[in-house]
């Protein structure tokens, strides 16, 4: 599965790094690290917005979040 | 419509109570359509503790305090206070004195921007189109690559670093008033009771934390990702104080002169702007989030609020920072206010100092990758 890590970015690289990745490889599946708690409102809204299914699991101070193809 | 509110409520509501705070703190002694200003009350409290010698505007604001230690409370309650810093903090830092430096040549920062729109001066109108533009120059950027830089996780302390300094600065403030400036007369006098504005501020931090409400991440979203979540909160701010000025009658008309601390050189407010606007987008958010950020524990947030600090002093002690429009003279002519020579050259060079900023960052992914 593709993974994006964005942690450490604060917003709005999160969403630019996915967007690229997107953009790149078109990935059925995307993982997505971050620790920015907007990047998860921002990532999940693109999701919502570009067909794609959103899952976050958070991990302490970190979420992972996959986006799948619809 | 659903969807709409689903998404967008949290930012709307804030941006009503932002408004309806900033109304009640301009009715109880605020300066005009200053019921809030990030950049004119960081400025203010620079002159407080001695760092500039402007005696209009000097005073331990407390709604600056209250804005931090408010998204503080909230990051805690809500486990989102994250201690993190190590993403170009000097740049940061040099980048928020630029911004402050364009702030006030136009006298105001975007939050400001909303509230002279709303209280009818055009100027601020031209204000817009700049930090508009500004924003779509950095966004631009952002597109080709531009980042400061990743942050790593740091010790607890360093997140609590900008809390304390205000929590301290504001018991000294209340036990011991007199090691403070505190303006006599000028924009500085003007404030509402101390304790009011300290409690609005908390809500309004709390609030602006939880909604992640920005304006230039609105401007740069809507430009950028098309998606006008934040710009929402920034419209909500609008509307609030355009009504509420209007049922208040503070309303008279919309008109470029004789507008509250406010001037009506175009090309200045517009030129101030796009520095607002483009080094905001840098940054990562507007005055006000980086206050917020700074209250979450983000230490890079807390070091561009201090080089805000720095170039509110260098504002005024280099006398870049604009005045009001004197207005009508004895002759009846309406009189500007005169941008200083060194504001010119001081704006000049921050936008080549933006532009190098913007290009080296580019440049620095491009060999990264």
């Amino acid at each position: 599965m593709a993974t994006v890590d964005a942690r450490g970015y604060s917003c709005p690289v999160p969403l630019l790094m996915v967007q690229e990745e997107i953009k790149k490889t078109d990935p059925a599946e995307l993982e997505v690290l971050i620790d920015a708690p907007c990047a998860v409102e921002n990532i999940q809204r693109f999701a919502y917005h570009n067909g794609y299914a959103f899952q976050a699991e958070e991990n302490g101070d970190e979420w992972t979040l996959k986006l799948t193809k619809k | 419509m659903k969807r709409f509110f689903k998404e967008n409520w949290l930012v709307i509501v804030t941006g009503i109570v932002v408004g309806v705070a900033a109304l009640l703190l301009q009715a109880l002694g605020n300066p005009k359509n200053m019921g809030f200003c990030i950049a004119c009350f960081e400025r203010d409290i620079v002159g407080a503790v001695g760092l500039h010698s402007a005696e209009a505007v000097q005073y331990v604001r407390p709604e600056i305090i209250g804005i931090v230690l408010g998204s503080c409370i909230m990051a805690l309650i809500g486990k989102e206070f994250r201690a993190q810093a190590g993403s170009s903090p000097a740049t940061r830092f040099a980048v928020g004195a630029l911004v402050m430096i364009g702030a006030l040549v136009f006298l105001g920062c975007p939050l400001r921007m909303l509230l002279r729109m709303g209280g009818g001066d055009l100027n601020a109108f031209v204000g817009l189109l700049g930090f508009v533009i500004g924003a779509l120059v950095g966004t631009i950027f952002l597109k080709k690559g531009f980042n400061l830089g990743r942050a790593y996780q740091a010790k607890k302390t360093e997140g609590f670093v900008l809390p304390v300094i205000m929590l301290v600065l504001f018991a000294l403030a209340l036990l011991v008033p007199s090691l403070f400036h505190v303006s006599e007369k000028g924009p500085g006098s003007m404030h509402a009771p101390v304790l009011v504005a300290f409690a609005v501020a908390l809500v309004v931090g709390a609030l602006a934390q939880r909604s992640r409400l920005c304006m230039a991440g609105g401007v740069r979203d809507t430009l950028m990702l098309k998606d006008p979540h934040l710009l929402w909160g920034s419209v909500a701010i609008f509307v609030v104080v355009l009504v509420g000025n209007i049922i208040l009658g503070n309303f008279t008309a919309f008109s470029f002169l004789s507008q509250p601390i406010a001037h009506s050189n175009h090309l200045w407010n517009l030129l101030g702007m796009v520095i607002v606007g483009w080094g905001s987008v840098l940054l990562g958010g507007c005055p006000l989030r980086q206050l917020v950020l700074a209250g979450s524990g983000n230490g890079d947030s807390a070091v561009t609020v201090l080089g805000m600090m720095a170039g509110a002093a260098l504002a005024h002690n280099l006398k870049l920072a604009s005045g009001a429009d004197p207005g009508l003279n004895e002759s009846g002519e309406y009189v500007k206010y005169a941008v200083t020579t060194n504001a010119k050259v001081a704006v000049a060079m921050a936008l080549v100092v933006l532009l190098v900023v913007s290009l080296c960052n580019v440049m620095r992914k491009k060999k990264e990758a």
